[in-house]
């Protein structure tokens, strides 16, 4: 029992760092339709601006929750700014073009961001300072971290914050205004620009969070670590039901139960493969995924 | 006695709470000009969209030529004989003119894949054909001209036309088609009314027909069969159904 | 072209193909093409290959699929599974042996053969379910796939697991690459000027028009995904059998396929001459950036993303757009509309 219940937190926690990048990937996909390839990477930009904040703040020395929230606020700060610009230069040239388009734009922009990353930062990894000093709690037999509980707590307040911004500010109805139908939204005098900038903006910042809230629990980061993060948080958006905000927590959870339950067992060597299986297993099955309405087309 | 083409029975299309076609019966009869009109969203392209395997019923059945057709995938029902054209065309965006009816006789082709990998003589000689069967139908439309035109880059009433000729490539025994007439000024509207009196008369073809404009209705239909939400008010020759008091009060609104 | 000429036509191929064979392994006279330039070119011809049998499915049929390497994958290890186990005992049935020419081509066509059938086997798996999905699912589900063969591949000791298939025997040689290259541009050039290439116009055009006018979208799809995933196979049995370029799974990843997405787009999706174009510029530049790259290392992939991004701002239809260059038969038949899919 103590091993299912250690799996469980430890199932949560990583759920809830994929909810927090998930929830980027659907809200993007809600209003412009677009598979931002590059959000994965966004929260490695996240990961990688926590350091240097931390480095700079000198928190390896004196570790200190002040300091972590100055650490983590810089990274969202960062990083929204850092998706807005990669909207505002990649994604809006293309906007008016294919589908297609825009997806091999995305991936262009994603692999720049990585392989950039490498340049910039070198390939090797780096480690994160420990901004908090780690404590483990025993709790009936299971052993819970500071941090486990940290990210999975701070992922709450931020999904209640975001629920708030959508559901109850003229900003968050301008946003699902958009998603439904951006040319009526655009008609009935919202600036889609502004909203799908800000929809960036929001997205990245959550990414980041993400970002180093993973980086308190694995201190290791190095340019490549969004590409596979990535790829499973926007596994978990699908199978919430991609544009559907409650859908990208629960399908974050769901994506990290499953992965940690299955490296507890003899197949983790295939957990890496497990996302994708719930990938197709879902687009085959049920596309709309757990939360989703299906559309029909008109013929 | 008569040799029924097409024939539904109590054919019902529900989406959800919406029930788009209600207990729908008509016969038509071979060699038949049959009209099909309604007010807007009475539910006369879900009716081509059932009878074309675009939707399955929710209820009833559906027989072309004595076969069963529901549940059937659309390209199988277009190879049982039956072809549409679309209320918004849908020509073909990346080929030319010529080459959106050739692509509609592939489904009669007898080749195999292998014969056009290798470019046996076979593979040529149904080229051949392919290329001079649709010139012959662009030809009967006028479109010879436009054929290596972008289909797209035509006027819109030569789309419609090319619509209706990439249908006829299909070699089909009924026609279906949707608001033909839709767009186009009275000459253009009585040019087709008599292509489409040529069609059933030289193709030996049974059309049917959804369409708004009642000239045409009126002018080219034997049998019109009128629909409101879903449901048939009326059935019957041009003249009574004008007369029809339920008609007249669907179109234009009860008091 | 008549049944005699076309004989002809393959024959003279052929010999020219094992002269020029012949010229790279020994030479004329004094003069010796370099090891270097003989690995590009070698590259060059896999890339044709790889990018072409991408463009039917990607292209032709406008079905974006993300998993080439996937297939590649399953093709090479297949092929080179069959030259390193069997390859001796084959070779021994004709009296002959991996060293020798007759022996090592008996093998290298029945390696090839499996590839080909192994990768077809697995694009007709995943193309099954996959197909019915559009545009970005489509690709996001063709990538899956490709991590998953690629996650599988990678627990298989007897090829190598995550060192590599290091045990494969190098019988791949000019011939062979060039051989199935140029085969692999005629199927798909016949294709596409057949009625099937109008068919994959429909099918990319307006499925729902395509299958009203009686064509089975989901049939043709197929189709030509277990074919592109087919020849994608044979790349891969021609790639790992190469001199010192094992097949390994960290390479047969997202990237590589991406990386021949590139090509294709760049040329011009749609456009055979485009893909042979993009094909032979991709392989060229890392080799010209290389010393860049063993400095800065990612620099390679950053000239390739920048490229991406900007193609698709400024010249989305690539260099090519759906037209064919050069030769008149290339270009005779195909869509007479040079219209863009990509805009």
């Amino acid at each position: 029992m103590d091993t299912v219940l250690q799996q469980l937190i430890n199932g949560l926690s990583l759920g809830a760092i994929y909810a927090l990048i998930a929830l980027g990937y659907t809200m993007v996909y809600g209003v412009l339709r677009l598979i931002n390839f590059a959000h994965g990477d966004v929260y490695m930009l996240g990961a990688f601006a926590g350091y240097f904040l931390a480095n700079a703040l000198n928190l390896d020395a004196s570790p200190s929750i002040a300091g972590a929230i100055v650490v983590t606020l810089g990274a969202m700060a960062i990083c929204g700014v850092i998706g807005v610009l990669i909207e505002r230069l990649a994604y809006r040239p293309v906007r008016h073009h294919s589908r297609l388009t825009a997806l091999i734009t995305a991936i262009g922009v994603s692999l720049l961001l990585e392989y950039g990353g490498q340049v910039v930062f070198g390939a090797n990894p780096r480690f994160f300072p420990q901004m908090i000093r780690a404590e483990v709690y025993s709790v009936g037999g299971v052993q819970i971290t500071n941090q486990n509980l940290l990210i999975i707590v701070v992922a709450i307040v931020v999904m209640f914050g975001l629920e708030f911004i959508v559901h109850r500010t003229r900003i968050g109805k301008a946003m699902r205004a958009t998603s439904f139908n951006l040319s009526v939204a655009k008609l009935m005098g919202i600036n889609t620009d502004y909203v799908i900038a800000f929809t960036f903006a929001l997205g990245s910042a959550l990414a980041a969070v993400g970002g180093v809230m993973v980086a308190l629990a694995i201190p290791r980061i190095d340019p490549l670590m969004g590409l596979m993060t990535g790829l499973k948080a926007f596994v978990a958006a699908v199978l919430g039901g991609i544009g559907n905000i409650p859908g990208a927590m629960i399908g974050g959870v769901l994506i990290g139960l499953l992965e940690t339950w299955l490296g507890a067992t003899a197949y983790s060597t295939y957990r890496d493969a497990a996302a994708f299986a719930v990938l197709i297993l879902i687009l085959l099955f049920r596309p709309a995924g757990i939360m989703g309405t299906a559309t029909v087309e008109k013929v | 006695m008569a040799d029924t083409v097409l024939e539904t029975r109590a054919v019902t299309k529900r989406f959800g709470g919406l029930t788009a076609v209600k207990t729908l019966t008509m016969q038509v009869e071979r060699g038949a000009l049959y009209g099909l009109i309604g007010p807007n969203g009475a539910g006369k392209t879900t009716v081509f969209n059932l009878l074309t395997g675009v939707y399955d019923p929710t209820d009833g059945e559906m027989l072309f030529q004595g076969a069963r057709i529901e549940g059937r995938k659309p390209h199988e029902i277009t190879r049982l004989g039956i072809a549409r054209t679309f209320q918004n065309i849908r020509l073909f965006p990346d080929l030319s003119v010529l080459e959106n009816v050739m692509a509609a006789r592939h489904l009669r082709s007898r080749q195999t894949f292998a014969d056009a990998v290798l470019g046996t003589p076979r593979h040529h000689a149904e080229e051949q054909e392919i290329r001079a069967r649709s010139m012959a139908l662009l030809e009967l439309f006028d479109l010879q001209r436009l054929a290596d035109e972008a289909a797209i880059g035509l006027p819109y009433g030569s789309q419609r036309r090319l619509e209706i000729a990439r249908a006829l490539a299909t070699d089909p025994q009924l026609l279906l088609l949707d608001e033909p007439a839709a767009g186009m000024n009275p000459q253009e509207a009585r040019d087709l009314m008599r292509v489409i009196r040529r069609l059933r008369d030289e193709f030996a073809l049974t059309i049917l027909l959804v369409e708004h404009n009642m000239k045409v209705v009126m002018g080219v239909c034997e049998t019109v069969h009128v629909i409101d939400y879903g449901e048939t008010i009326a059935i019957g020759p041009p003249a009574e159904i004008q007369k029809n008091p339920k008609v007249i009060e669907a179109y234009l609104g009860g008091a | 072209m008549r049944v005699t000429t076309k004989i002809l036509a393959t024959a003279a191929t052929i010999g020219l193909l094992l002269g020029l064979n012949y010229l790279f392994e020994h030479g004329f006279g004094d003069f010796r093409i370099n090891a270097y330039y003989a690995r590009i070119l070698n590259l060059i011809g896999i890339n044709i290959t790889l990018a072409v049998s991408l463009n039917l499915i990607n292209g032709l049929a406008g079905q974006f699929s993300i998993g080439h390497a996937g297939f590649m994958a399953v093709g090479g290890y297949s092929a080179t599974f069959v030259t390193v186990y069997y390859g001796s005992a084959i070779a021994g049935l004709f009296g002959s042996s991996l060293n020798d020419a007759v022996g090592a081509a008996v093998v290298m066509t029945i390696s090839l053969l499996t590839g080909a059938a192994a990768a077809a086997v697995a694009g007709l798996a995943v193309g099954i379910p996959s197909l019915r999905l559009r545009g970005d699912y489509l690709a996001i589900v063709t990538l899956g796939f490709s991590e998953i063969i690629r996650v599988i591949i990678l627990n298989i000791p007897a090829v190598g697991g995550a060192t590599g298939f290091t045990a494969a025997i190098p019988i791949t040689n000019f011939f062979w690459i060039f051989a199935v290259a140029i085969l692999t541009i005629v199927i798909v050039r016949n294709i596409a000027a057949s009625t099937f290439g109008r068919v994959l116009a429909t099918i990319r055009g307006d499925e729902v028009a395509a299958e009203a006018m009686g064509i089975s979208t989901t049939r043709y799809k197929v189709l030509a995904f277990v074919i592109s995933a087919a020849l994608a196979g044979v790349a891969g049995g021609l790639s790992g059998q190469l001199f010192a370029n094992p097949l390994n799974p960290q390479n047969l990843n997202f990237v590589r396929s991406i990386e021949i997405i590139v090509m294709i787009v760049i040329g011009g999706i749609g456009s055979i001459s485009g893909a042979v174009f993009g094909a032979t510029t991709l392989t060229i530049l890392p080799e010209a950036l290389r010393r860049l790259d063993q400095q800065f290392p990612g620099l390679r992939m950053v000239t390739y993303a920048l490229l991406l991004i900007l193609m698709m701002i400024f010249r989305p239809q690539g260099l090519f757009g759906r037209r064919e260059f050069g030769w008149a038969w290339l270009r005779r038949r195909g869509p007479a509309a040079p219209a863009a899919a990509i805009k």
